[in-house]
């Protein structure tokens, strides 16, 4: 039993291997830009602008307030429809998980910033700091501590997340294991082989976070 | 001769309260104006407004002859008009001689070997030569405030703004920082101070300027103000002062 599980998982190496790339390929776009949009958008919150804060709180309030299931199918059954523009499932699914992580990472960004002491932000401007020097010196690497394991914490949920992706027909690690359990019936093996697979792709990046929590707490 | 900075009927208003009303007021390169009044007149607004960190809603604000307003270019202006604040905010994770150069380098582009010599000397001025590679925390609350001090004075301004620079410190390490800003008014510079030291204040000011709910109440020389206080409002600040420290003692001795 344990070799012909083990000859399956062999057997069905290659094709765990491409289901894989895609989880891992969607969730690393995910996070590279839900980070720099989030970081723009907690920037942007900061600045302290009534319209622009009002045009952002939009957003975010709409990808709090919708289940990410529901932006998927909106995008992708949506856009051809109303924009006819139809984007590919794959790019489709980055493109929102991207949204929705920007205001999750966007609002940890926006609160670490806050949380600085008001007159950092003084007296940078006292030595004539423009806003870029401001945030880039200043502000942000003071932040930084603050909001890395949050937003660690949101990049492990949007690698969980982007198993989603398969209700738009996305093959990913997720949608392979199903095919595999039609296949063979195998399905202990298989949710089991899942089930590590997210442990040992998320749980290194909690324990991270949790290191980095405990070093930078003093 | 013109004065550096020139206010008139400045005005300043948060909401619905006034801060500032109708001020007027110059002061020339070199001067030493001491601020005093009660908390809430207006004392750090007034300073505040002068490089720009809250803006006035009417009135003219002039320096070095040029008109300020929304439209100014504020970071010119913050280069030669130095600000020292009651709680330091030097920038945590920076050593000394970043937070001191952060501003000469990235802000003025000036060469790092100048500007760091210069550092290095304002330093070894203050008596913190050897603190050069520290972080803040590290340092005392008299240091700190003795750094940011160097920071401002790093950038060469025409004035520099101290506002209540001692009040959160020791009482033993008020005077090293009342010795730097002392030695500051003795080499020349322009000086705008809002304190409550009022020893301090009687020595070091050329003017006093005491306010009161927004308005410059009085102004003086310092012998004039103390001695003989031309308002009864000035006269109540400075005889709560004396009060303390004149103080009746409990137990006789």
């Amino acid at each position: 039993m344990a070799s012909s599980g083990l000859d399956l998982l062999w057997v069905s190496a290659p094709q765990l291997l491409t289901g894989a790339g895609r989880t891992l390929g969607i969730s690393a776009w995910a996070i590279v830009i839900s980070s720099l949009g989030g970081f723009v958008y907690g920037i942007l919150r900061n600045l302290g602008k009534p319209w622009l804060d009002r045009v952002l709180r939009v957003y975010l309030e709409l990808f709090r307030a919708i289940p990410v299931l529901v932006w998927l199918y909106l995008f992708f059954f949506g856009l051809p429809i109303f924009l006819g523009v139809s984007i590919p499932a794959f790019w489709c699914a980055v493109l929102v998980l991207s949204l929705w992580g920007a205001s999750e990472v966007g609002e940890v960004v926006r609160g670490a910033l806050r949380s600085l002491p008001r007159g950092q932000r003084e007296a940078g401007l006292a030595i004539g700091l423009g806003t870029v020097e401001l945030y880039g010196r200043v502000l942000l690497p003071q932040a930084l501590k603050r909001l890395t394991p949050p937003v660690i914490n949101v990049y492990t949920r949007l690698i969980k997340t982007s198993s989603l992706a398969v209700l738009i027909g996305v093959v990913d690690i997720t949608k392979v294991g199903q095919q595999i359990i039609e296949r063979t019936y195998e399905s202990v093996l298989i949710y089991g082989f899942l089930f590590l697979f997210f442990f040992f792709v998320c749980y290194p990046l909690s324990a991270a976070s949790r290191v980095l929590e405990r070093r930078w707490s003093h | 001769m013109t004065a550096l900075i020139e206010l008139s009927a400045f005005n300043k208003r948060f909401g619905d309260t006034t801060v500032l009303r109708d001020v007027d007021l110059q002061v020339q390169e070199g001067e030493v104006v001491v601020i005093l009044g009660p908390s809430g007149c207006g004392k750090s607004t007034l300073l505040r407004c002068l490089n720009g960190l809250e803006e006035g809603h009417s009135g003219h604000l002039t320096f070095a002859g040029q008109s300020l307003d929304a439209r100014t270019d504020w970071r010119l202006i913050r280069q030669q008009v130095g600000m020292v604040f009651q709680s330091y905010h030097l920038f945590p994770h920076m050593s000394v001689l970043d937070n001191i150069l952060l501003g000469p380098l990235r802000v003025q582009k000036r060469h790092p070997v100048e500007a760091r010599a210069q550092a290095e000397a304002l330093l070894a001025r203050v008596g913190l030569a050897d603190k050069r590679d520290a972080y803040p925390r590290e340092l005392s609350g008299g240091q700190q405030q003795r750094i940011a001090i160097v920071r401002a004075l790093c950038m060469n301004p025409k004035v520099m703004l101290f506002d209540e620079v001692t009040a959160a410190l020791d009482p033993e390490m008020v005077k090293e920082v009342l010795e730097v800003i002392l030695d500051l008014a003795e080499g020349g510079m322009t000086l705008l101070i809002v304190t409550h030291e009022m020893a301090f204040a009687r020595a070091v000011a050329d003017r006093i300027l005491f306010m009161d709910g927004g308005r410059i109440a009085e102004q003086n020389d310092p012998e004039s103000f103390f001695s003989a206080p031309q308002t009864a409002r000035a006269q109540q600040f400075l005889e709560r002062f004396s009060y303390v420290e004149n103080m009746p003692k409990r137990k006789a001795s």
